[in-house]
């Protein structure tokens, strides 16, 4: 395990990371309270938390890494892997459920062969499940990235998967 | 700042928007509204206004409440009254808008309803439709209504004078008004709200805290995100009012990630108050001084309990602890903390303007003024509404929602989300009140209400709720974190045709531990979805273990799907639409399904336009 974040480190913290945490560094003081904020700001910017990242929160707010980690792994918002261009967020929520979202949920995980929490080999995709968007007027309810659709149906939600493989492809023709 | 010149002076820009010489239209654009495709419509608007080279008004506004209806936009010539249309298209969009702002035809075949002016020939009043007669908003006055990004067009509304009046108040006056209003917490425990303010307003020592509990982590429940992104304000004033009256100067307001565009209007809403003297160290040059944060949740149920909030607020994981000591003496980094539900502060706001007695006046003897409720599931008219305490569950279900859709049986009516319980037709006489929905085994809650159906299996529904609450639980625990398993496991094997007799038993026994047993209130209302099904649905539990069958077609094991060969025409949709190849059958003659094949997916089921397939 040691040896793992030690070869991490090595790897290079790459230009990316190290742009954000010097801009971390200027909006956060370092107080333990601004630890999940910390962790939000993190994976708005690179999309998940690399390892590599806890630490250096760890350094700057001058708390355990176990305390970090703990606290990460506490939450479902955060992600450990990285995630593709478009997230996929089929809401698992009571009216959601009730209307059919688990077979919506099926459907989707079909047609792109991955199960929740995974991304395709395209990288183009990650499906997640949410307990409940809070939308439920509009149930079934799928969120792809910021944007939301409601009453969906089995083919309109591939259909709406279908859209994005061809815009996607079309940008590398 | 002087409020009576801010007054003015947003009564004033109000007032010309009232009597605006050009068009007014007004876009629902909550997220519901924007989920069912509120920017399109917008854009449209906005084209369709060019296109006709006409000077207009285009506001976004919050949730009207009618949210099956959206996308929904309401156009006002000068002069006239407002017309609203809904399930809009962007085609549709242009056509009203050119029909009625050029041609002054405002094509009343398409309109729902109209506000303001009437009457219209043949469009009813907004509040005579039927989901809205029996309504009474309080906590939503404004919803639908207002640009939730205007603070004067709260301000015009009534907005502050609550606040205003709170501050020629001494404390101990304000939590008076609070405690005759009868207002409980609206988070679900239902605890009187001016009492638990005494508390913290007692409590020794100097630094104290208020918390806005956003963290609406119920399934089903969409009350709150509803009231952030149409009226913030509301809610913001109720919260320095509750300042005011326990004696603390910084607040936080806890709300949960999933819920952005409520948290924009937010942090708007925060930088109007703070322009306006609302916000800082004098608040329109009293001796009043508050500032809040925002804290973003982050994606856990358990944090919406109390102690596991103000654990998140400090940067540790959502873990609750026990009480005594209670927040009130001892809350966020060991100081009295004060924390409230979104729809409490919205409340505590219109108290303050209207009074203490007006508010007394609706709703029950031991459960005063309204609720909110979000009506999802199946029922023919979804969406925000609010009902006087008091009211029957028929009265909601049918009159309000329209019953449920597409010609099935109602079967069941779930509230409380994952603590509550599901509520059989037979006692759908029942009062909507705390003491009532508690008596029938199930809780107010905060106001999540699912109406379920004849395809509703109601021991996949505890299901569900186990495998969500088995995975929120925080753990720390043993009987949560380990009764909720078993229960889990137990009712996968019921689900899954391996259940015994004796499950049953063992159901009630963990059931029992689970409640008894359990650190907060998270653990302590897991059984409840999993009691009242047993009480209500005993039957399907057996149907499912000792028949093997559930009769709703839900849990996969236990049904298949048939083709009556008497109904089925041979259209030859069910064939087409199966993506396994199990339906086959010639043009024109009875199809069949290949029971191996079948993955039971249900989509010939669903698209059977003469219901020839049925679960057997």
């Amino acid at each position: 395990m040691e040896q793992a974040i030690y070869q991490e480190l090595s790897v290079g913290s790459g230009p990316g990371i190290e742009d954000l945490f010097n801009e971390i560094n200027k909006e956060f003081k370092g107080r333990p309270d601004e630890l999940i904020p910390m962790l939000q700001r993190v994976q708005r910017a690179l999309g998940f938390l690399p390892e590599q990242a806890l630490l250096e929160i760890a350094r700057l707010t001058r708390l355990s890494a176990a305390r970090v980690f703990g606290t990460a792994t506490f939450y479902a918002q955060f992600r450990f892997q990285p995630a593709g261009k478009y997230i996929i967020r089929v809401c698992r929520g009571t009216a959601c459920h009730v209307k059919g979202s688990d077979r919506i949920l099926d459907t989707i995980e079909d047609y792109l062969q991955v199960a929740p929490g995974q991304m395709t080999p395209d990288g183009l995709f990650t499906i997640e499940t949410v307990a409940c968007f809070g939308s439920c007027a509009l149930a079934p309810i799928m969120v792809i990235n910021d944007s939301v659709y409601g009453s969906l149906n089995r083919s309109r939600a591939l259909k709406l998967l279908d859209e994005i493989r061809v815009r996607e492809e079309g940008l590398f023709k | 700042m002087d409020f009576t010149l801010i007054k003015e002076r947003a009564e004033k820009n109000w007032k010309a928007l009232e009597n605006l010489r050009q068009p007014l239209i007004q876009v629902g654009m909550g997220t519901c509204g924007k989920a069912a495709g509120a920017d399109e419509i917008y854009a449209a608007a906005k084209q369709t206004l060019k296109q006709m080279n006409l000077l207009g008004r285009i506001l976004k506004v919050g949730c009207i409440g009618t949210c099956y209806l959206e996308p929904i936009m309401a156009v006002r010539n000068p002069g006239g009254p407002f017309i609203y249309y809904g399930n809009l298209t962007a085609k549709r969009t242009e056509e009203i808008l050119l029909s009625y702002l050029r041609d002054g035809d405002p094509k009343p075949e398409w309109a729902v309803c109209f506000t303001g002016e009437g009457p219209v020939d043949g469009i009813p009043r907004f509040e005579d439709l039927p989901m809205i007669k029996p309504q009474v908003r309080i906590a939503l006055r404004n919803c639908g209504i207002i640009d939730p990004e205007n603070i004067e067009h709260y301000i015009a509304r009534g907005g502050y004078n609550g606040l205003m009046r709170a501050l020629q108040m001494n404390s101990g006056e304000v939590i008076q008004e609070i405690k005759d209003s009868g207002l409980r917490g609206r988070g679900g425990a239902g605890f009187p709200t001016g009492m638990k303010w005494e508390f913290a307003s007692k409590a020794p020592g100097q630094t104290k805290y208020i918390i806005c509990n956003a963290d609406e982590g119920d399934p089903g429940a969409f009350m709150d995100r509803s009231l952030l992104e149409g009226d913030p304000h509301s809610v913001l004033e109720g919260m320095l009012i509750g300042a005011y009256a326990i004696g603390c100067n910084e607040g936080y307001i806890y709300i949960r990630a999933e819920y952005p565009l409520a948290i924009k209007r937010l942090e708007t809403a925060l930088v109007q108050m703070k322009e306006n003297g609302f916000l800082g160290r004098s608040i329109l040059g009293s001796q009043f001084g508050f500032q809040i944060h925002i804290k973003e949740g982050a994606g856990a149920f358990v944090c919406g309990e109390e102690t596991a909030l103000m654990a998140s607020i400090a940067g540790g994981r959502g873990m609750p602890r026990s009480r005594p000591p209670f927040p009130a003496n001892k809350g966020l980094w060991g100081n009295p903390t004060n924390i409230n539900n979104v729809e409490t502060l919205a409340n505590v706001s219109a108290i303050l303007t209207q009074g203490a007695k007006w508010f007394a006046g609706f709703g029950t003897e031991k459960s005063k003024g309204t609720k909110t409720f979000a009506l999802a599931g199946k029922v023919e008219r979804t969406g925000l509404i609010e009902v006087p305490m008091g009211i029957r569950l028929k009265e909601i279900i049918h009159d309000i929602g329209g019953g449920v859709a597409k010609g099935k049986k109602v079967k069941a009516v779930q509230t409380g989300g994952p603590s509550g319980g599901c509520i059989p037709t037979d006692l759908f006489d029942l009062t909507v009140d705390y003491e009532s929905l508690a008596g029938a085994g199930s809780i107010m809650g905060s106001g999540g209400m699912v109406v379920m159906d004849e395809d509703t299996c109601m021991v996949d529904i505890p299901r569900y709720f186990l495998s969500f609450t088995a995975e929120e639980s925080c753990g720390k625990c043993m009987p949560c974190r380990l009764g909720t398993r078993q229960m889990l496991d137990i009712l996968n094997e019921i689900c899954e045709g391996k259940g015994t007799v004796e499950d049953l038993e063992i159901l009630k026994d963990v059931s029992e531990t689970v409640q008894k047993g359990s650190l907060c209130g998270l653990g302590q209302t897991v059984p409840n979805p999993v009691q009242t099904t047993l009480r209500y649905f005993r039957s399907e539990y057996e149907a499912h273990i000792l028949g093997k069958r559930c009769e709703a077609g839900v849990c996969k094991p236990l049904f298949h799907y048939e083709i009556d060969p008497e109904t089925c025409n041979g259209c030859g949709v069910c064939s087409k639409k199966c993506s396994v190849g199990a339906v086959t059958g010639e043009k024109k003659k009875p199809h069949s399904i290949e029971p191996d094949r079948c993955t039971k997916c249900g989509v010939c089921y669903e698209d059977c336009k003469f219901h020839a397939i049925h679960i057997c």
